[in-house]
Parts: C-alpha cells; structure tokens; sequence
C-alpha cells in the first residue's frame, strides 16, 4: 500500500488531477511525525489515524458518510444530547445556513445561499459551471507545501469528497453558516471548502458544530483584489474531539481577510493558517481564543507571508487552560524581498489557571525588506490575583470571578472579529460554556 | 457592629507581626476614624477585615453582627455587608465597569437570597447614584478602573460603596490623591451614606478629611496597635503634634 493510493484515483473523479497530485506530495513527504520542527510541540499521531482509515477503506472508494465500521472507536456522543447544541448561537443574526449531517453528504444546497455569486458543493461540482473550483482546489494548499510539508491538508486534497464551495461577485451582507452535526456512526469526516471572493466582493462565513469524532478539514479562500473575506468558526465543546484544520488564503491588492476561531475542549486541536499577501495594500487579520481543561491540545500554527507592497497583518491568540491543559502557538511572519512598508503584528498569551498546564509559543520573524515594522510578543502567566480579590471583595465567588478574568482576557482576541454582533454572541456563548464547566 | 478583639496578624510566609493585639469596636450609626503613620498597619487592617490571602491572623477575633467573619471567604464577607474602599483600586481590563458592578450587586443579592436586579433597573440605580456623587458617566463604560485617574479611582470605589449600600464599610486612604473638590464631593457621597444600619471606618493619612466627614471616634494606630482613642479633638492634636508615642500607661 503506497501513502497516497494514487492508483485508487477515479479517471471521473472531477478533482483527478489534483488529487494525483497531493498522493505524489503525501508519497514524497510522508505523514508528520512527532519531534519534526513543524511538529515540535504536538503528536500528529491521532491526526495521522484520520489518513489511515481513509486509505485503507479507498479501494472501496472513500465516501463521505459511510460509516467505518473499523473506525469505532471511543464514546463520542451526540453534541445535541449533551445539550450543547451550538444551534442557538447566531439567531437573532440575519445569516443562510448550509446543515452539514455527519452521516449524509448529500446536503441540501440551494443555489441562492448566496445573495451575489452562486454555490455548490464538491460533489456538484463538476455538474454545475464551477471551473472557479478547479482554479483553486487543491491550488492554494500545494503552493503552501513549500516551505513546510503540510501532509494532512494533502490528505485533505487527496480525500476530501465532502464540502460547499461558494463564489461571491457582489456584496453579501448575510453571512453564509456551515453548520456541522455528527452522529454515533460518524467516526471520521475529511472536509473541503473552497471560498473565491471576486474583486470587490464580500463573503462572511460562519462555522458552528462538529461533523465527526475526528475531523480533517481544509477551507481555500481566493480574496481578489479589492475584495473582502470575514470567516468566525466556532470549536467546541466536545472533550473527544480531534482536528486538523487548515485555512489557505491568497490575498489580492487592497483585499481583506480576517479569520477568527473560537475553541472549548477538544482532545488535540492543530490550526493551521497560512496567508500570502500577494497584492499591495491588503490586509490579514488572525485571531483565536480557547479554553481548555485537563486533555486538551491546542496548537496554531499560523504562517504569514507578506509579498507585496504596504500590507498588514496581525496575529492575536489567547489561550485560557487548567488542570494540565497545553496550548501551543507557532507564528510566522516571513517578509519577502521587496514588500516594503509591511506591518506586521503578533501576540500570543497563555493564561494557566494552575502550574500544572503549559504554555508553548515559537513566535518567529523572517525579514529580507528594510522598510518594515514587525512586532511579537508572546506571554503566559497566572490569574492576576489582586483583581480576583477585588472581585471577590465585591461579592463575586472566587470561580465565577476567575471566569469573568478568563472572559476579559480574551476579549482582546474576540474584538478581532469586525462584526460586534458576532463578539457579542461569542461572548455570551463563553460566559456560558466556562458557567456549565463549573457544574 | 464590629468587634475586634486582640488581633494579631503577620504575612503568610514571613513571621514579623504587622498587627500587635488590635482592638477595635464601633456600633451602628457610628463613623470611627484610624489615623497612623505610614506602615502602622492600617491597609493590613483593611485587607484582613476584607479577607486577603497572604496574611496570616495568629490570634484574635473579628465578629461582625455576632458572626466571626474571619473564617468567611471574601465574597462571603461581601455579601455579610463588608466593603473595602481600596487604598489602591485594581484595575482590570477587559471587564466593563458596570458588568463587574451589577454581577457584584447580584452575588450579593443571591448570597443574601434575594431576586437578581435586572439591567435596566441597575442602570437606572447606578445613574442616579453616579449623578449624586458626580461621577463622570464615562466611567461607567470603560473597564473597572482601567486607565482611571487616582481621583476617579477613588469615586469609582464610593460609587460602588453608594450602589452595594453595604452595613460595614471601610474607607482606606480614600482621601489621597483627591483634590479638594473631588475630596468635598467624596465626603458628601460618605455623609449621605452616614445612618442608621450601617458604619463606616475611615482609614486615613492625614486630618484634612475630617474636617468634611466629622468621625464619632478617633483611633490612632501606631505598630499595629490601637495606642490612643478618643473624640475628633484627637484628630487635630496628630496633626499638629504628630504621631508622637503613646502616653504612658497605654504603651
Ligand atoms: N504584602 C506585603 N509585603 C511586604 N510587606 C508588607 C505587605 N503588606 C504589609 N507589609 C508591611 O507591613 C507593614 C504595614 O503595612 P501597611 O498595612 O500597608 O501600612 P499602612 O497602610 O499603615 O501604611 C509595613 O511595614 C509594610 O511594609
Ligand atoms: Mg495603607
């Protein structure tokens, strides 16, 4: 058996030649061990499980939805039944909503999801006239390969069969929710999004819910010039839950991208984020905020290439953990020859509610221009005590006020988001999970 | 009100006392004043009474209302009616003045088992307490105390005191760093709070204060200890004397 099953590959599968191509990527660079630079600080392993089981059954020709019967592991339980439904999370927001079902790929998408471009999904999308698609599938993420393998977003390219894929020519207003629920059979999901934004268009898009116990999931966004991309997912809250998550984005002059992912629990978590500014003037802004208890794994890992004239980018990740909980941050911002007047920002900040949890950030600055201004700083302390007692003097219980300094100290990273309806929600949403945690 | 009895308190991880046999009592209605030179002890006071990890009491009592609030937690002290004005209030970004403010006030309630007070009705209690006291309203949006000048720090402290409308209040060093009009103006706040049910202990550096909050009782705190009690006179003999050692037979 070869890593990447090339031979497997439908001649009708309309992503054929992409494909291909990630089984030769995956073949040359291997699965991601523990102990490689870019896995310095989290095991790949359980991420890896996600590729084997697909391959494995690939003879059968993988479709998303089946259940693996192999694949049955653990006690993931139904969200819905733990009560922790994200369904009420953005109502009140004007928004479509795409249900993605862990065990039906065959989701219903309605052309008109969008008020200014059109929508498919990878499955239509040879049926419908989605060339844009074939443009970028698979595109964004073999240009991010280099300089770092990214194996598991090749696995994605190799396998992913499940996915929407939206193009926007005007300005859409109504954000766009990708709201995901698993079942009992759903062991796996492999995931593929593919965003273009014309020049001058806007798309928002929403993520809510988890499709399967272990997710690979990888979302390529063309901005073009001018135009606009705003994208807030939601993780959360199941203890189980295991994800690969890349974003690729390629920016366009005076284009702006802006990407927020909030996340609670979860066993091991990797988000990547790999931007390239390669239009003047545009602007990429990264934000995350999670919160973690006992196992759980939290890495960002985000690459930022600037690579043109006056762009700006800014990186702001805020951990909270406890009771042993690690977060991981890796940044980069690599300034390419010639991008003049760069600005480029990063923080990162872990916040340990006892001295059993780490906090571990590799904060990295690449720079071949001289006319540029970069800055990163990265911390990790404890709960500032004297506010706890101020809020303990004033009547708030010692936890509750622990939540509210938990709360704050995110903030900064949730104000990333433009959208204050959207922080808002959040914040509510938080102010919840971290109250039902104390239960 | 209060009682203090014989209070002996060191830090946590070091043995040197910094409170000596402390006692101290006040009745309802009653505005007490403590007057010391630096390091006597009186913010040590203040953080024990509140409930401050990192001070150790070795020996004595406190007894509000019958009850001994040193076993209580802090918020349980808060919610028995025990308020500290900080000597230096804590600034904390990221969490709204008012949020903190009505969370606090709803604890409180919920502790003395009382219904929650709604948003609009707090906004309502909170404007009309911020008028009375002069308290600019943009305060009320910004994060607690962040980026607060001294003086506003201060009225944000008897703002909260106005709001809680706690029995026991303690006020450390409210009058530093005010000047005179926000001084006159945190007076009239304290006075207006003066009455029956309640009892404030105004902690303090200098005299000044006493001229516009007029004390039933003066204390004079020297090492730790109560070395002098007496009416308002005494307050202006320290002023004009100084903290000279205590008369013989009371050291
Ligand atoms: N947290 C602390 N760490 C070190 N020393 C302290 C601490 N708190 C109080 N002290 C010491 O205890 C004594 C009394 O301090 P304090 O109560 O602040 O006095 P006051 O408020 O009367 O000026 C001083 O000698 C001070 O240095
Ligand atoms: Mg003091």
């Amino acid at each position: 058996m070869t890593l990447g099953d090339a031979q497997y590959i439908s001649r009708d599968d309309p992503f054929a030649a992409a494909r291909r191509q990630a089984a030769d990527r995956l073949e040359a660079c291997g699965l991601p061990k523990r102990g490689q630079e870019y896995w310095k600080f989290t095991d790949p392993s359980e991420l890896n499980q996600i590729h084997s089981l697909h391959s494995l059954s690939s003879s059968i020709t993988p479709h998303f939805g089946r259940s693996f019967e192999l694949s049955m592991v653990g006690d993931w339980q139904d969200p819905v039944q733990q009560g922790i439904s994200p369904r009420a999370l953005f109502d009140g927001i004007p928004r479509s909503v795409i249900d993605i079902d862990g065990d039906d790929a065959e989701f219903e998408l309605s052309p008109d999801i969008v008020e200014h471009g059109s929508a498919c999904s990878i499955e239509q999308a040879s049926l419908r006239d989605s060339s844009w698609v074939h443009e970028v599938f698979g595109e964004l993420e073999s240009q991010a390969h280099a300089p770092v393998p990214r194996a598991l977003a090749a696995v994605n390219t190799r396998y992913a069969r499940c996915g929407v894929c939206i193009r926007a020519d005007g300005i859409n207003a109504k954000p766009v929710e990708i709201r995901y629920s698993a079942s009992e059979q759903q062991e796996d999901a492999v995931v593929r999004h593919v965003f273009k934004v014309e020049r001058g268009a806007s798309l928002t898009i929403l993520e809510t819910g988890t499709l399967a116990r272990r997710t690979n999931k990888v979302l390529e966004v063309e901005v073009e010039d001018g135009a606009s991309f705003h994208h807030v997912q939601v993780q959360g809250r199941e203890h189980e839950r295991v994800s690969s998550g890349h974003v690729f984005a390629r920016l366009g002059a005076e284009s702006t991208f802006r990407s927020f992912t909030l996340s609670v629990n979860g066993l091991m978590t990797r988000n990547e984020c790999v931007i390239t500014m390669t239009g003047d003037g545009s602007t990429a802004h990264v934000a995350g905020a999670a919160v973690g208890d006992s196992k759980f794994h939290h890495d960002d890992t985000v690459f930022v290439t600037h690579d043109s004239l006056d762009c700006e980018s800014r990186q702001v990740f805020k951990k909270v953990l406890r009771n042993g909980a690690v977060g991981v941050f890796q940044g980069k911002i690599l300034v390419k020859p010639g991008a003049q007047k760069t600005d480029g920002y990063q923080l990162s900040q872990g916040l340990l509610l006892d001295d059993l949890c780490q906090f571990l950030a590799k904060p990295e600055l690449e720079i071949y221009a001289d006319d540029v201004a970069c800055s990163h700083g990265s911390t990790c302390g404890s709960v500032d005590e004297e506010a706890l007692f101020y809020l303990r003097s004033r009547g708030i219980p010692s936890v509750q006020a622990q939540d509210m300094l938990a709360l704050a100290f995110l903030r900064q990273a949730l104000d990333e988001i433009e959208d204050t309806r959207l922080t808002e929600a959040l914040q509510e949403l938080l102010l919840d999970w971290l109250a039902r945690h104390h239960q | 009100m209060i009682k203090i009895t014989n209070l002996h308190a060191c830090l946590e991880d070091e043995n040197t006392p910094i409170l000596n046999g402390l006692d101290l009592q006040m009745e309802d209605g009653e505005i007490h004043a403590i007057m010391g030179p630096n390091g006597s002890g009186k913010s040590t006071l203040s953080y024990v009474l509140a409930g401050r990890d990192g001070y150790k009491v070795t020996d004595g009592k406190v007894e509000m209302d019958g009850n001994d609030i040193l076993e209580m937690e802090p918020e349980e002290r808060s919610a028995a009616g025990l308020f500290l004005a900080f000597q230096y209030p804590v600034e904390i970004p990221g969490v709204g003045n008012m949020t903190f403010m009505r969370t606090a006030l709803n604890s409180q309630r919920k502790a003395r088992g009382l219904p929650e007070v709604s948003a609009a009705d707090f906004l309502r209690l909170v404007r009309s307490k911020a008028r009375q006291l002069h308290v600019d309203p943009g305060m009320l949006k910004r994060p607690v105390n962040y980026g607060f000048s001294g003086g506003e720090k201060k009225r944000n402290e008897i703002l909260q005191m106005a709001v809680f409308e706690p029995k026991m209040c303690i006020l450390d060093e409210t009058d530093s760093g005010l000047d005179i009009d926000a001084l006159r103006q945190v007076a009239a706040g304290v006075n207006s709070l003066r009455g029956p049910g309640r009892a404030i202990l105004v902690i303090t550096h200098y005299q000044r204060l006493l001229n516009y909050i007029e004390p039933d009782v003066v204390h004079i705190l020297v090492n730790g200890r109560i070395v002098e009690t007496g009416g308002p006179e005494l307050a202006m003999r320290v002023e004009e004397t100084g903290y000279k050692p205590a008369p013989a037979g009371n050291a």
